[in-house]
């Protein structure tokens, strides 16, 4: 890669800046320097680290529950090692499978795509990309991860107790949720599930309100709204999602305690058990709610939780896609504000998860005409991450290997929202493989894909310029990208034929006997990519400490201000002044020059010649 | 803390508005909740208990005092923002108190937190506004016990030419306003949605 850098001086403003944290040469011991750290960098990386180990249990335990799928009739006397009583003789628990299921769904969406994507980039990125020596409320940062971190410690538990975790499916619907007696994940391990949430909550609030503050005002001279990196445009809607998404969770979660633990109704109403109806501890009769109550508040979050997940990796996709396709990114107004129509539009769907709830056919119809509606911002964002590809002048890193994968995950699982959001197709569909084939390759494996070119781009950014083996990762992004399709497609046609989700078995039924074999295919694959990922973790967890010095300052010839900082930046990021900013992030092979830093100004561009020309193709 | 080139408000008190955004959310969310289940039929209509009406009067008075602590505050006088403060608490105690009361009359006039949801969500909807309303009252505290503590005079008189100097005592109020609004339109709320 042959690039131009301009190495002008960078501008610096200090006429309305009176900073007084240039040097920070604070006494910093172990523990305040990286547990207790108010450092966003730091915190993006505890954020990161702690995702990255919640993934491996998240995935690991979807490869426990696909070997019951794949060979219902075997027994594995691997499992009973690992697993004790909940896998005797080698064979899952059916109880077990359920908490799998509910645990691995509750650990990818909220740990490790909310937590581990937007956690960690956001706070890396925010500070770096906008010229702010911190986020608004370090403090209150810090807090953030640690709410997180005690989120993780109450799952973490919930899962080594003896009635094992939560097991009523990641949405926790009561009744399976608000009965202690229902199941035995709905004891304790439903309790331990509610207060992680809880926790989850108040992390997620505390990160979200310093984001927004952060990226509103605490912007370097020159950059405008309009300049700011797709990323960071991204982030704020995603922690405006959140923001305001997360306390609705937050009261279905506290009428959920007081259904458990204090006895009154809220989602509940006459519930028989063998022959009897369900009596509170006062002995009166439980009635009077409603459970389709927590399914609205449910998804009032649930939908927006999704963008929330897919958001970010879109931001980072076309940072990282205009970046080293040597390319402006094409159309970004319109980036932003189909950015913007999505956020607006992800919180009017939410009933969509809900067409076979029982709802009147005329708001089912209002929340049809919003679902489909989302196709638009989303395609415009395809078109645009296409037409940013076409004739560009491409580097296939690692990163952008990892965007062209996520963009077409991205188009594949989301033309199948378009037949699930019609409520006739729907009533086919609801509760089968259909969705679960739609959700993992639109929401979960896309934002996948976001999260890895997150990392392989900005390691050197996270972890003091070291790079991370590009030959592993090119074999991690093969094995993963074609493995992600062969584990999902094959799931629409289980879908198509009716095979319902959530089941342990299906070898009762002839209808989905005949899937036997697909389904070890797909559990094979399964295995191959949850293997494949080791090709990462260790990739990752050797770079860290043995990865390769980067050998500039700006590796991937980017515009963005994160790379005008030191290899190693300190707490307050810039070394004397906050560098001023004069274009937006994307004039790549403008007059000549291959990049334009953001710091470039006008004059900058005369004093230096053109040096070499970009052929014209 | 450094001035920001494009920041009209403080970003401190600006994440402090947007806090309150969310918790706009989390009430929203729960007097829908309330519409919604109310609209469903069987549902157990009583007389909101007119001790509440008291404690609105009491949270109006409050934020009355926390009005007159802050301008005395931005006057130099001293001893008016202490007493504005200690004023402000009490009246919030006293608020706290009536809450109490007005769950025992609920209470005695047979609607009880286990019964038919009408009464479940009066009981912790309120119970969830007290409780950002304890919080209020636990960071009035701090700012009340930080105005005791005397201050060197050389810091005193450094520390006028700090623009941020009431960012404390103006988060603190605005956080209490905010509680107290949220509970004069909870109150209407179930006034207009009981008999």
């Amino acid at each position: 890669m042959a690039s131009t850098d301009i190495n002008v001086g960078t501008h610096t403003h200090d006429d309305h800046h009176h900073d007084h944290h240039d040097d920070h040469h604070e006494e910093l011991n172990f523990f305040t320097k990286y547990v207790f750290s108010q450092d966003h960098k730091i915190i993006a990386r505890q954020f990161l680290v702690t995702g990255v180990l919640w993934a491996v249990i998240g995935v690991a335990f979807s490869v426990l529950f696909r070997l019951q799928l794949g060979w219902p009739d075997e027994s594995f006397p691997i499992l009973e090692t690992l697993l004790g009583g909940w896998a005797e003789g080698g064979k899952l628990d059916p109880e077990f499978y359920y908490a799998l299921v509910t645990m691995h769904g509750t650990i990818m969406v909220f740990f490790v795509l909310t937590a581990g994507l937007s956690g960690t980039f956001s706070n890396l990125l925010i500070p770096l990309q906008i010229g702010a020596r911190d986020m608004a409320s370090p403090f209150m940062n810090m807090l953030s991860y640690w709410f997180f971190f005690i989120a993780g410690v109450i799952m973490l538990i919930s899962l080594f107790i003896q009635t094992g975790p939560a097991s009523g499916g990641w949405t926790a619907y009561p009744p399976l949720s608000a009965l202690p007696t229902a199941s035995s994940g709905s004891g304790l391990g439903m309790t331990l599930w509610l207060a992680s949430m809880s926790m989850f909550v108040v992390s997620s609030l505390l990160g979200g309100l310093n984001y927004v503050a952060t990226i509103l005002n605490m912007r370097t001279k020159g950059m405008t709204m309009m300049r700011l990196p797709l990323t960071i445009w991204a982030f704020f809607f995603t922690a405006v999602l959140g923001v305001l998404s997360f306390p609705v969770l937050l009261s279905a979660c506290i009428l959920l305690i007081f259904d458990r633990h204090m006895g009154t109704s809220f989602y509940l109403s006459d519930i028989w058990i063998q022959g009897e109806l369900l009596t509170n501890s006062a002995g009166e009769i439980i009635e009077g709610g409603s459970p389709i109550l927590y399914q609205h508040l449910f998804w009032f979050l649930g939908h927006p939780e999704v963008y929330i997940v897919i958001l970010p990796a879109m931001g980072i996709v076309s940072h990282v896609m205009a970046t080293n396709a040597k390319k402006p990114v094409f159309g970004y107004h319109a980036m932003v504000y189909s950015i913007m129509a999505i956020t607006v539009l992800g919180f009017l769907v939410w009933a969509h998860h809900m067409f076979l709830s029982g709802m009147n056919p005329f708001a089912g119809s209002v929340f049809t005409l919003f679902t489909l509606l989302i196709a638009v911002p989303s395609a415009v964002k395809v078109f645009n991450w296409i037409t940013t590809l076409w004739k560009g002048n491409i580097n296939f890193t690692p990163a952008m290997m990892f965007s062209i994968g996520f963009v077409s995950l991205f188009i594949s699982g989301g033309l199948t929202g378009i037949v699930l959001g019609n409520p006739a197709l729907d009533i086919g569909y609801h509760d089968t493989y259909y969705v679960i084939a739609h959700f993992h390759i639109v929401m979960a494996m896309a934002a996948g894909f976001g999260m890895f070119a997150g990392i392989y781009h900005w390691f050197p950014k996270l972890f003091n310029g070291r790079m991370m083996n590009a030959n592993m990762a090119y074999l991690h992004f093969w094995v993963t990208f074609i493995g992600s399709y062969c584990i999902f497609w094959p799931m629409h046609y289980l879908g198509e034929a009716g095979v319902p989700r959530r089941y342990f078995s299906f070898s009762e039924f002839d209808f989905a006997n005949g899937f036997a074999d697909l389904n070890i295919f797909i559990s094979v694959a399964a295995i191959v990519v949850f293997f494949a990922q080791f090709l990462f973790i260790i990739n990752f967890f050797y770079s860290i400490f043995a990865g390769k010095k980067m050998e500039k300052l700006n590796p991937w010839g980017s515009n963005s201000l994160e790379w005008t900082t030191p290899i190693v930046p300190g707490h307050g990021n810039w070394v004397g002044k906050i560098p001023e900013v004069f274009r937006w992030p994307y004039d790549f092979s403008k007059d000549g020059h291959e990049i334009t830093p953001q710091t470039t100004s006008e004059k900058d561009l005369e004093d230096i010649p053109a040096v070499k020309r970009i052929p014209t193709r | 803390m450094a001035e920001y080139y494009y920041s009209k408000i403080h970003p401190k008190k600006f994440a402090l508005w947007l806090g309150l955004g969310s918790i706009i959310m989390m009430f929203a969310g729960l007097t829908s909740a309330y519409i919604v289940r109310q609209a469903a039929g069987d549902w157990v209509f009583y007389k909101i208990p007119e001790v509440f009406t008291y404690s609105t009067i009491v949270i109006v008075l409050s934020s009355l005092m926390m009005i007159l602590s802050i301008r005395a505050a931005k006057q130099g006088n001293k001893s008016l923002h202490r007493l504005g403060l200690l004023g402000t608490i009490l009246f919030g105690f006293v608020f706290t108190l009536l809450q109490f009361r007005g769950w025992d009359q609920l209470t005695e006039i047979g609607v009880r937190l286990t019964g038919n949801p009408s009464g479940s969500f009066l009981y912790l909807i309120s119970g969830i506004h007290l409780a950002h309303l304890l919080g209020g009252i636990l960071v009035l505290l701090i700012v009340f016990i930080k105005s005791l503590i005397k201050k060197d005079p050389v810091k005193e008189i450094l520390e006028t030419s700090n623009p941020d100097r009431f960012l404390g005592l103006e988060l603190a109020s605005t956080y209490w306003h905010f509680v107290g609004v949220l509970w004069i339109y909870l109150f209407c709320f179930f006034y207009y949605n009981t008999i």
